[in-house]
């Protein structure tokens, strides 16, 4: 079975509960949208106190070429506009909106029927994906109307779409790709146009057989689609490990998939960006998994957008009395987040509510050096060395180790016998390496 | 919001896999066991009172030196203590006075360990420093092995016959004649391979020191790349030695049976901390400490080689780490 050739751990996949059918999350009174949802230049709000908003009102604007904007979640009036603490437990700007009814905006079509067929040009569907506010729903929120738009020196090839869902726990993709695989295969087609590719891959792990079975079944309706079983293995998922597993292609140390001629996209992206263009329906909800050991009934939800983490926790019953830990996204690469006034975001994949007992960083021991960090890194790095160099101050070293190829998945702190703080100290490395780059190419 | 604050707040990962420092060690331990059964077996009780001696020597010297020199909580719950002292203990001959155990023990805990800062930093394996100090400073003591199944000869503890290893008669009997002039004086590879010869208390039996490989192998606490290359790299050496001379050199198979080899590709050269991090690292080390092995026995003073190699591997270590860099997933065209 194909996968990535170097590193890569196997924990648990703890995948509690999956084959529990949706439930839509109710509307709740008041949403908290934050301005900023992508990965790029910050967008800024063009609503103000008290304004009204239906559904799929656009309520931020972004010039940048590397920007996205936000749609409203719900209909209502704006309460206020203030800083609130995300995920990332800093405070950033959000929209505050009284929720009133659920009226929506007139050209979203709200109807369950699938349609088939692609009216829309390629630049109309960049366009389209763009106005929609469509980013990356894997986690990164990369917006992807830039990924459609490859530089003029490279050419895509491949569309990859990324069904792995490799963190444990979390289960919502295969729910998508189970209840949605006809306008996963439609969005697919519609993003094979807009690149001009004649290949698409979706990759999903082994874990997954029924989502195989069942997305193979769909995909022979539409050519150039095929779905490609891929061994359970973290981080299957990661682009650059996917595209290895996927193509056999390697992408260099610093560039991109479009260098390779691949473009990687999530399944739950690529059902967004058939809702934004066969539906013309703004990215305003998605499906989010709660789950956790002590969750008496982990459910995936389809909530709108700033949806508070308090309430999809009272949907399963509360929270569990003997929590130490929740996280957004999934146990390797999610955030611990401080409150359950922490609202959901396009890259919110699901919500992990983790017991006391298991919330705790285990014992430091001293480094025995057995290198199993070493092997356990998928990029081939040395994840020893860039902490050491990292702590030591000795930044020279650590660029020269390579540390800003780290795609920051964990696999080095999950297998440290000791117990060591790497992902702490490569992270701390990367963003100081990196800005010490970016000082030198300013000059 | 109050009781929500007292949400833990940490980085990813969020969960840990099942590895941890205490479960490698106690695995060595466990990996030990058949060893230090075959020497009790055929070296006797006092083989049983050297290693708890030596074992509860490390203990001390490493509570003792915790406690009072970096004045900080004991750490003994790692079991790095112990398996210096049951590696240390299966490095000496079990008639070897308690004393002199104790002395290597301190030299093995307090100089190789912890003068250079402890559990992870030392650069030579300690247990192996602990037994050159003692065969550098009591030669004799050191080189005065107990016969093997002494036990069932009717001999008490105290006045055990003592004679040389297969490796101190090959030595001896090459000086001045041929392999030929050995016949009749070396135990047969059958007696050497399950353990019947002198020797090291841990190093005369290569089955039961394989047994221990195996285990950890599975527990993949060591990987195959150490003890492979050592043992492969000094049959190879041995053998072109062998076929270029067969009347001078002993051939490959004595080589890999006898001495400290299989102990020391086994569960000396393999410790974490003091082999390299990569896999090809490893394979480096376990070349150089093949050859070294090899050439030590047959052009060196002593008969014996395998700490002397693995001890010159060791300060090879970091200059190792820095060019065998693991395969990176793609570099920059």
């Amino acid at each position: 079975m194909k996968t990535f050739n170097i590193g890569g751990v196997h924990p648990h996949d703890s995948k509690l509960n999956a084959d529990a059918p949706v439930k839509e999350l109710p509307v709740p009174q008041q949403v908290c949208v934050m301005v900023s949802q992508h990965l790029g230049a910050p967008s800024q709000p063009i609503v103000k106190k008290g304004d009204k908003v239906k559904v799929g009102t656009v309520l931020t604007s972004n010039e940048a070429f590397l920007g996205a904007v936000v749609h409203s979640p719900v209909s209502g009036t704006v309460n206020k506009i203030a800083d609130v603490v995300d995920a990332s437990n800093y405070p950033k700007p959000a929209i505050f909106i009284d929720v009133e009814g659920d009226e929506w905006e007139d050209d979203i079509d709200r109807t369950p029927d699938i349609k088939r067929e692609i009216t829309l040009d390629a630049q109309e569907i960049i366009q389209r994906v763009k106005e929609k506010g469509i980013v990356g729903m894997g986690g990164a929120c990369f917006p992807t109307h830039v990924k459609l738009m490859p530089p003029k020196d490279a050419k895509a090839e491949f569309l990859l779409l990324n069904g792995v869902e490799c963190e444990p726990y979390l289960t919502c993709d295969y729910r998508l790709m189970l209840d949605h695989a006809e306008e996963i295969m439609i969005g697919a087609t519609i993003l094979m146009k807009a690149l001009d590719v004649k290949q698409a891959i979706v990759g999903i792990e082994a874990n997954k057989p029924k989502a195989i079975e069942h997305m193979s079944e769909i995909a022979k309706k539409y050519p150039g689609v095929s779905v490609q079983a891929l061994k359970m293995k973290y981080p299957q998922g990661a682009e650059k490990q996917l595209i290895k597993a996927l193509t056999g292609r390697a992408v260099p140390s610093g560039k991109l998939p479009i260098n390779v001629g691949c473009v990687v996209d999530n399944v739950a992206t690529c059902y967004a960006v058939y809702q934004a263009v066969q539906k013309n329906m703004p990215l305003i909800q998605r499906m989010v998994t709660v789950t956790g050991p002590c969750v008496s009934e982990p459910t995936n939800f389809l909530a709108r957008l700033g949806s508070p983490v308090s309430a999809f926790l009272d949907a399963v019953g509360g929270v569990p009395e003997n929590t130490g830990k929740v996280i957004s996204g999934g146990p390797m690469m999610g955030k611990a987040i401080m409150n359950t006034e922490v609202s959901s975001v396009k890259g919110m994949s699901g919500i992990l509510v983790l017991p006391e007992e298991s919330a705790h960083r285990l014992p430091l021991y001293p480094c025995i050096r057995c290198g199993k960090c070493v092997e356990a890194c998928p990029m081939g790095l040395e994840p020893y060395l860039i902490a050491s160099t990292t702590m030591a101050k000795a930044f020279e070293q650590t660029e020269k180790a390579k540390v800003m190829d780290c795609i920051e998945c964990g696999c080095c702190q999950f297998t440290c016998p000791a117990n060591r703080p790497l992902l702490d100290c490569l992270k701390l490395g990367k963003a100081t390496v990196g800005k010490i780059i970016r000082a030198r190419n300013a000059k | 919001m109050a009781e929500n604050t007292k949400w833990i707040i940490s980085g990813a990962p969020h969960i840990h896999g099942s590895e941890s420092v205490k479960k490698i060690m106690w695995g060595v331990v466990i990996a030990l066991i058949p060893s230090f059964l075959v020497s009790v077996y055929f070296f006797g009780l006092q083989a049983l009172v050297l290693t708890l001696v030596t074992v509860a020597a490390c203990l001390v010297f490493e509570f003792l030196i915790n406690r009072f020199l970096f004045k900080r909580a004991c750490c003994l719950g790692d079991g790095s203590a112990m398996i210096t002292g049951l590696l240390l203990a299966l490095n000496l001959p079990a008639n070897l006075p308690l004393w002199m155990a104790i002395v290597g023990s301190l030299i093995a805990i307090g100089v190789a360990k912890w003068a250079y800062g402890g559990l992870g930093n030392n650069p030579f394996n300690p247990a192996l420093v602990g037994r050159v100090f003692l065969l550098i400073s009591f030669p004799v003591a050191m080189t005065s092995w107990p016969c093997a199944r002494a036990l069932f000869g009717g001999h008490t503890l105290t006045d055990a016959v003592t004679g040389p290893t297969p490796l101190g008669i090959a030595k001896e009997g090459l000086k001045n004649g041929t392999v030929s002039d050995l016949a009749g004086q070396l135990p047969s590879y059958a007696e050497m391979f399950f353990g019947n010869m002198a020797g090291s208390m841990g190093e005369i039996s290569a089955i039961a020191i394989l047994i221990g490989g195996i285990y950890m192998l599975c527990r993949k606490i060591i990987t195959w790349h150490i003890p492979v290359t050592f043992l492969g790299s000094a049959f190879i050496f041995a053998g072109i030695l062998w076929m270029a001379n067969p009347e001078q050199f002993m051939d490959p198979v004595f080589h890999l049976l006898t001495g400290g080899i299989m102990l020391g590709a086994v569960f000396m050269a393999t410790d974490m901390v003091t082999s390299p991090m990569t896999n090809k690292g490893k394979l480096i080390f376990g070349v150089g400490c093949g050859v070294l092995t090899i050439l030590i026995r047959t052009f060196g003073a002593y008969p014996e080689g395998v700490s002397f190699a693995i001890l010159i591997m060791n300060a090879f270590v970091p200059l190792i780490n820095r060019y065998a860099t693991p395969k990176r997933f793609a570099v920059a065209k």
